[in-house]
């Protein structure tokens, strides 16, 4: 790279990061005061609290799959020691150095689990829901253990997505190789690290929502959702970043062709054949204990959403993305890749929120009892509430806030890597 | 007249001419004269994949996605009739012949039940995709080809090696034996060779 004015200026966002990070940030903190108060507004009495909890950890889950998505790039692009994606790479390393501080945004949850009311969240938590079954999970169900697990998840994902954006920004300024072969050199370990947190993250946080259910392609889902999250993420951020005249002559079509391929795969064709696996097999089953976490997606409006997710975050995108030209177009690429976003949230949305109703699941007999039940007015879960909408703007504001801080402060590009040369020159064909 | 005659002459037993060069830069450049001056039945023959080079000379985007999108359709409708077939279907064909499929309750499912078919349905459309990438490939690219007039040609053998090949084929509506033949040595080539059927 020879430094020239112009290159210095696409290269990097300079005092541009201000025009993101002050409104985003301001917007965002205002977002989760709000929130706050729309509980206490309602009364502030445990179903007004647990309404909020299952809001914040929806768009907490939301943001963390995004970090954590950079992460596994990171991670496999030097796994493979790839060339393609060296251009792209700074960008997967600003958003997965989230993973430092995300646990702020957890301290909430982990607050109200230490101080004993844990149960606004996870009903095994509290005495009063205890059975048989859940007596026989409290070896790994117990608020010990999953806080220490907890704190385990964080650490790991920190000290990742630290040490892989400050070791790739220290080659920014040495050019040292070094760099490139230490970090591949803790690339696998990261790799089987990442693994086994975010499915037991996945486990903890999300799947014991529901505290009888299991499902052992679970933690997999949670990893494709991750992707389909930060590769839909990746685009638009590419996009965004031209459309600001950064990077234009660094990025080409060839890399959106690539990072659509990745979000077409990942988060579109793996994403699908997770969930359908995961539901195939219960479905066949169809045994009571596993299925009830489906019943409670099929109840009622959830049905609706259900069908919303088959068509929408795959049957469409798939048919749109299965040709190479819609990806190397950047403004249909970036209109999918949002679309991806936003069904990437209702994914979420969809595991964390719906719920079988007790009293009509133990009074009705028959199944078409129970969706009597549910036309009558059984709430199946958490109905839509303003704090999702609050909850997720303050959390994706502060989160986009704090990445664009960061990426101001370093080149968009890891300018002095040795692969620098392949990616920029890099053709599909 | 004569001309034509000639041309006809000396194009009999004539395969096409070859050009040799020495590196990718300069068959980069000599491809990208060829496909300017109109040729259509022409091709470069290269030790190693020459990034770049399609587009130089000008090769359209393939069909075959099309075809394979095509083939993976027709393998999903195929899965789907292969299973109505063999577990729900119940028709009597030419009015005598009872055809009824192995109606095996399992687990209380019905018969004709989506998701248990997926599976299935899955399968053999990736085997019907994966079998039309490879036939349709080998068919638009005229293989398996036993022979080719290349063959003949002691140079040739370098292909492997180290020398680049600019082939142009006597079948191109623009080829004259004699004004080809200057052509391609205006490209500043190791060599020119003709090509014999």
């Amino acid at each position: 790279m020879t430094g020239g004015q112009a290159n210095n200026e696409r290269l990097n966002l300079g005092e541009g990061w201000r025009k993101l990070f002050l409104p985003a940030a301001a917007v965002g903190l205002l977002a989760l005061v709000v929130s706050v108060i729309i509980p206490l507004f309602r009364g502030g009495d445990a179903h007004a609290w647990a309404q909020f909890f299952r809001s914040y950890l929806t768009a907490f889950i939301y943001v963390l799959t995004l970090s954590l998505g950079g992460l596994f790039f990171i991670v496999i692009q030097h796994l493979t020691r790839a060339g393609w994606s060296v251009v792209l790479r700074r960008l997967a390393e600003a958003v997965a150095a989230n993973l430092t501080w995300l646990w702020l945004l957890f301290l909430p949850v982990l607050l109200i689990v230490l101080f004993g009311r844990g149960w606004l969240l996870y009903d095994w938590m509290d005495a009063a829901h205890r059975d048989p079954i859940i007596e026989g999970k409290t070896p790994f169900l117990n608020v010990g253990f999953w806080t220490i697990r907890a704190v385990f998840y964080f650490l790991v994902w920190g000290f990742a997505g630290w040490y892989f954006f400050s070791r790739s920004r220290a080659q920014d300024g040495s050019g040292d190789v070094n760099l490139t072969h230490r970090m591949q050199r803790w690339a696998p370990l990261t790799a089987i690290l990442y693994g086994i947190t975010q499915t037991f993250a996945a486990i903890d946080w999300i799947m014991s929502l529901e505290a009888h259910w299991f499902s052992t392609m679970f933690g997999v889902y949670f990893f494709a959702a991750s992707c389909c999250g930060f590769f839909a993420l990746l685009c638009v951020l590419m996009s965004a970043l031209q459309r600001a005249g950064k990077l234009t002559g660094e990025i080409t079509l060839e890399h959106y062709q690539d990072a659509g391929k990745q979000l077409f795969a990942f988060g579109i064709v793996f994403w699908a054949y997770i969930a359908f696996s995961q539901y195939m097999l219960i479905w066949y089953a169809n045994i009571p204990e596993e299925t009830g976490w489906y019943l409670a997606r099929q109840l009622g409006a959830w049905k609706a959403v259900s069908v919303i997710l088959l068509v929408g975050h795959f049957a469409l995108p798939f048919l749109l993305l299965v040709t190479k030209h819609t990806k190397r177009r950047r403004a249909v690429i970036t209109v999918i890749a949002s679309w991806m976003l936003l069904m990437h949230f209702v994914d979420v949305y969809w595991l964390v929120m719906p719920q079988v109703p007790a009293e009509a699941m133990s009074a009705a007999t028959t199944y078409p009892e129970l969706t009597q039940m549910v036309q009558a007015g059984a709430e199946v879960g958490f109905a839509p509430s303003l704090t999702d909408l609050t909850c997720l703007v303050g959390m994706v504001g502060v989160w986009l806030a704090v990445t664009a801080r960061r990426m101001g402060t370093c080149s968009l590009i890891p300018a002095q890597d040795p692969r620098l040369h392949e990616s920029l020159a890099f053709e599909n064909m | 007249m004569s001309a034509t005659a000639s041309r006809k002459d000396g194009a009999k037993g004539m395969w096409g001419l070859m050009a040799e060069f020495d590196s990718p830069a300069a068959i980069m450049h000599a491809a990208e004269k060829v496909c300017a001056a109109g040729y259509r039945k022409w091709d470069c023959h290269t030790p190693f994949p020459v990034h770049g080079l399609d587009k130089a000379m000008g090769v359209k985007t393939t069909i075959l996605p099309v075809l394979v999108f095509f083939g993976g359709l027709i393998g999903c409708t195929l899965g789907l009739i292969l299973q109505w077939f063999a577990n729900a279907s119940a028709f009597d064909m030419w009015f005598i012949v009872a055809v009824r499929g192995y109606d095996f309750l399992i687990s209380g499912k019905p018969l004709i039940s989506g998701p248990a078919w997926i599976p299935v349905i899955f399968e053999v459309t990736v085997l019907f995709a994966a079998l039309s990438v490879v036939l349709w490939m080998l068919l638009l690219n005229r293989l398996p080809s036993l022979y080719h007039p290349t063959f003949k040609s002691h140079r040739f053998t370098r292909v492997t090696d180290d020398r680049f090949f600019v082939v142009i084929e006597a079948g191109d509506p623009k080829f004259e034996p004699g004004r080809t033949q200057e052509f391609l040595e205006g490209l500043n080539p190791l060599s020119v060779e003709v090509l014999e059927d």
